[in-house]
C-alpha cells in the first residue's frame, strides 16, 4: 500500500484537528445529551450534577479513549517495525492473553466486578492486568531465548497466547460469578477511566513516544532485513529488546485501563500508510495520533448509537477494524488481478 | 611478505554450520585491497555464506579481519562505515520513498539523533545517479519493477561509500544494459581503491573482475587473478567441467559445454 503523497505534517495537523473535534463531542455525549454542557456554559450553580457528569465522567473517560488509542496506534507501529510485518498488533506477544489472566485470578481473589468499584480494588485489577500483561511478554521472551530471532519470538508470542487463554478459560470455568465482569474486560471499555488513569496512560504515552521515536531509525533499517540493518552499524538485539520492552509497556497500560480492544493497533499504522509514505519518525507519531481517532470516534459511537445505553467499544472497534481490513485484502486482490 | 594493510579482508580458519551441517570448513582466504575479487562455485558451495561471514554476521571457528584488525575489534558504526553490504534478497518496505531508502546507507554516518547533512545528500543523489535512480526518487519502492529495486538496494550500498563494498548477486533481476552499468560502476569504483568482492552466478560476469575465488563444499579451491591460465581450469572443473571458458573479443566468457571434452 502506498501513499498518496500528502505531506506528514498535514496528516499530523488533521488528526490534532479531529482529535480536538472528537474531545468537545466526547464532552456532549451521554445519556443526558449537550444539556449538561449548556447548564456549565450559563453557569447553573443550582445544578452541581451536571458538572460532575462533564468534569468527572465523561471528559476524562474522553480523554482517557483518546490515550489509549494512541498507546495502541503507537505499540501497533513499534509490533510491525520490529515484526517486519504489516499484520503485526501489540497483542502479539501474548500481553492481551496474560493481561486477561491477570484480571481473572484478581477477580477470583477478590470476586468483584473490576468496574463496580473504585480505589484501591480497582487499583488492584488494573494492577493485575498491567503485570499479567507483563509477565506474559517476559514469558514470551524466555522461551523465545530472547529477541534476536524474529520467527521464534512470534511463535512464543502464539504460544503464550493460547496457554494463558487456555488458563483464563479455566479460572472463568471454576468462578463463573466472575463472568459477566470478565466479559466487560475482553470486550473493552472506557466507562471508568478517570483522571488519574488519564493521567498514568499520559505519561506512559509521553515515554515510549519519545524513546520510540529516538529508536525510528533502527525500525527503518530493519525494514530492510535484518542483515542489512546489522550491515549498517545497528546493534540490534538490545535495541531490539528495548522496543519490546515500549511495545509491552505501552500495550500493558492501555489494556489495563480499557480492557481488551481490538484492531485499533493493527489498523492505525495501516491506516496511516496509505495516507502519506513516511519514515518510522514520523509513522510512530501519527499511529499514535490515527489510533486516537479511531479510539475516540469509536467509543463516541459506543455511547451515542444506542444511548443512554451504551454498547461496548470494543464490539465495535473489532467490527470497524475487521470491515477494514476485509476492504483491503479485497483492494489488494484487485490491484493484484488488475 | 605482504604487509597487513595490502588485505582489506582476511578469512584465517573460517568455519560456518547452518542447521548442523557444514557450509565452510577451515577456510583461509585474502582479499587485496583496491581490487575487483569475484567469488563463484556451484551451488551450495558456501559462497553467501562466507560473504555474510566477511561482513561480519556470523561465523563458529576462526576469524575475520579487515583492514588487518579483528571485526569484532571494530566499532559497529565504524565498520559499518569501512565495509558495506548489499545482500541477495533483500526485503524492503514498499512503502519508503526511492530517496528514504538510499539515505538508509548513510546511517553510520549520522548521529544518533542528528539530521542528514549536506554531504549525505551528495552522496546519496552521486549513489541515485550512479544507479540511474536519481529520476524516480520520489517514488515508493512498491511501485518499481524487481530490477529497478535492485538498483535501489545497490544505490543504497554504494551511499555508504566504504573502503570495502560486499554484494551477493548483485546483478539479481537486472537486464544486461543494467548489468554492463554494474560493470562500469565497478570498475569505477575498484579504479578510486575501493575492494569489491562479489558473488556472482553469471560466470562471464565473474571473469571480469580481477580475482576469482573458486569456491568448492566450503573450501577455496583456487584464488587467482582471472587473467591465469589455471584460474581458468579451476573454474571448468568446479563445475565439473560443464562449462568451458573461451576468450572472445578479448574478454573471457563461460559458454555450456554442449559435447562431452575429448580425452
Amino acid at each position: 500500500m502506498n501513499g498518496t503523497g500528502l505531506r506528514p505534517a498535514w496528516l499530523a495537523l488533521g488528526l490534532l484537528l479531529l482529535s480536538l473535534l472528537l474531545l468537545v463531542l466526547g464532552a456532549g455525549v451521554g445519556s443526558t445529551g449537550w444539556e449538561s454542557v449548556w447548564k456549565i456554559l450559563a453557569q447553573d450553580p443550582a445544578d452541581p450534577l451536571a458538572w460532575q457528569i462533564v468534569r468527572d465522567i465523561r471528559l476524562p473517560r474522553t480523554t482517557g479513549a483518546w490515550l489509549a488509542g494512541a498507546l495502541l496506534g503507537l505499540a501497533g507501529a513499534v509490533a510491525q517495525g520490529v515484526f517486519r510485518n504489516p499484520l503485526a498488533d501489540p497483542y502479539l506477544l501474548g500481553s492481551a492473553s496474560g493481561a486477561s489472566l491477570g484480571v481473572a485470578l484478581a477477580m477470583a481473589a477478590l470476586g468483584v466486578s473490576p468496574f463496580a468499584l473504585q480505589g484501591l480494588l480497582r487499583l488492584g485489577i488494573t494492577g493485575a492486568a498491567f503485570v499479567g500483561a507483563a509477565a506474559a511478554v517476559l514469558l514470551t521472551l524466555v522461551l523465545a531465548k530472547g529477541a534476536h530471532n524474529t520467527m521464534r519470538l512470534l511463535l512464543a508470542g502464539v504460544v503464550v497466547g493460547v496457554v494463558l487463554g487456555a488458563a483464563s478459560s479455566m479460572v472463568l470455568l471454576l468462578t463463573p460469578e466472575i463472568m459477566q465482569a470478565m466479559q466487560s474486560f475482553m470486550l473493552g471499555s472506557t466507562a471508568f477511566v478517570g483522571w488519574s488513569a488519564c493521567l498514568l496512560m499520559a505519561a506512559v504515552l509521553v515515554v515510549v513516544l519519545l524513546a520510540s521515536w529516538s529508536l525510528s531509525r533502527v525500525l527503518d533499517g530493519l525494514a530492510l532485513g535484518e542483515a542489512t540493518a546489522q550491515s549498517l552499524g545497528l546493534p540490534l538485539a538490545p535495541l531490539r529488546m528495548l522496543l519490546i520492552v515500549l511495545l509491552a509497556l505501552a500495550t500493558g497500560t492501555a489494556v489495563a485501563q480499557c480492557g481488551l480492544i481490538a484492531f485499533v493497533g493493527l489498523a492505525a499504522p495501516h491506516l496511516v500508510r496509505s495516507l502519506v509514505r513516511a519514515m518510522h519518525r514520523w509513522l510512530l507519531l501519527l499511529s499514535a495520533g490515527m489510533g486516537a481517532v479511531l479510539l475516540l470516534s469509536a467509543d463516541l459511537l459506543a455511547r451515542w448509537l444506542i444511548a443512554p445505553q451504551e454498547l461496548p467499544v470494543g464490539v465495535l472497534t473489532a467490527v470497524l477494524g475487521g470491515s477494514y481490513l476485509l476492504w483491503l485484502m479485497h483492494r489488494r486482490n484487485v490491484q493484484e488481478i488488475s | 611478505m605482504t604487509p597487513d594493510h595490502a588485505w582489506a579482508l582476511q578469512a584465517e580458519g573460517l568455519s560456518v554450520s547452518l542447521g548442523g551441517q557444514p557450509v565452510l570448513r577451515d577456510l583461509t582466504l585474502r582479499i587485496a585491497a583496491g581490487r575487483w575479487t569475484s567469488v563463484v562455485g556451484p551451488n551450495g558451495a558456501g559462497k553467501s555464506t562466507l560473504l555474510r561471514a566477511l561482513a561480519g554476521m556470523g561465523h563458529d571457528q576462526g576469524r575475520v579481519l579487515l583492514q588487518g584488525r579483528e571485526l569484532r575489534q571494530w566499532g559497529g558504526r565504524a565498520r559499518a562505515r569501512t565495509l558495506a553490504w548489499l545482500g541477495q534478497n533483500q526485503t524492503a518496505a514498499n512503502d519508503m520513498s526511492v530517496y528514504d531508502v538510499a539515505m538508509l546507507g548513510r546511517l553510520p554516518h549520522q548521529p544518533w539523533l542528528g539530521a542528514p547533512t549536506a554531504q549525505d545528500h551528495a552522496a546519496v543523489e552521486q549513489a541515485l545517479r550512479q544507479t540511474q535512480s536519481w529520476d524516480w526518487r520520489g517514488r515508493s519502492l512498491g511501485q518499481l519493477s524487481g530490477g529497478e529495486r535492485q538498483r535501489v538496494l545497490l544505490a543504497r550500498a554504494l551511499a555508504v561509500q566504504a573502503q570495502v563494498l560486499l554484494m551477493d548477486e548483485p546483478l539479481a533481476n537486472l537486464d544486461p544494459p543494467h548489468q554492463t552499468d554494474w560493470l562500469h560502476c565497478v570498475q569505477e569504483l575498484v579504479a578510486q581503491g575501493t575492494t569489491v568482492v562479489s558473488v556472482l552466478h553469471e560466470i562471464s560476469m565473474a571473469l571480469q573482475a580481477q580475482d576469482l575465488v573458486v569456491l568448492a563444499q566450503g573450501r577455496v579451491l583456487h584464488q587467482g587473478a582471472c587473467a591465469d591460465a589455471g584460474t581458468r581450469q579451476a573454474l571448468e572443473q568446479v563445475f565439473d567441467e560443464r562449462i568451458q571458458v573461451r576468450e572472445i573479443d578479448g574478454q573471457w566468457v563461460a559458454l555450456p559445454r554442449l559435447s562431452p571434452r575429448s580425452a
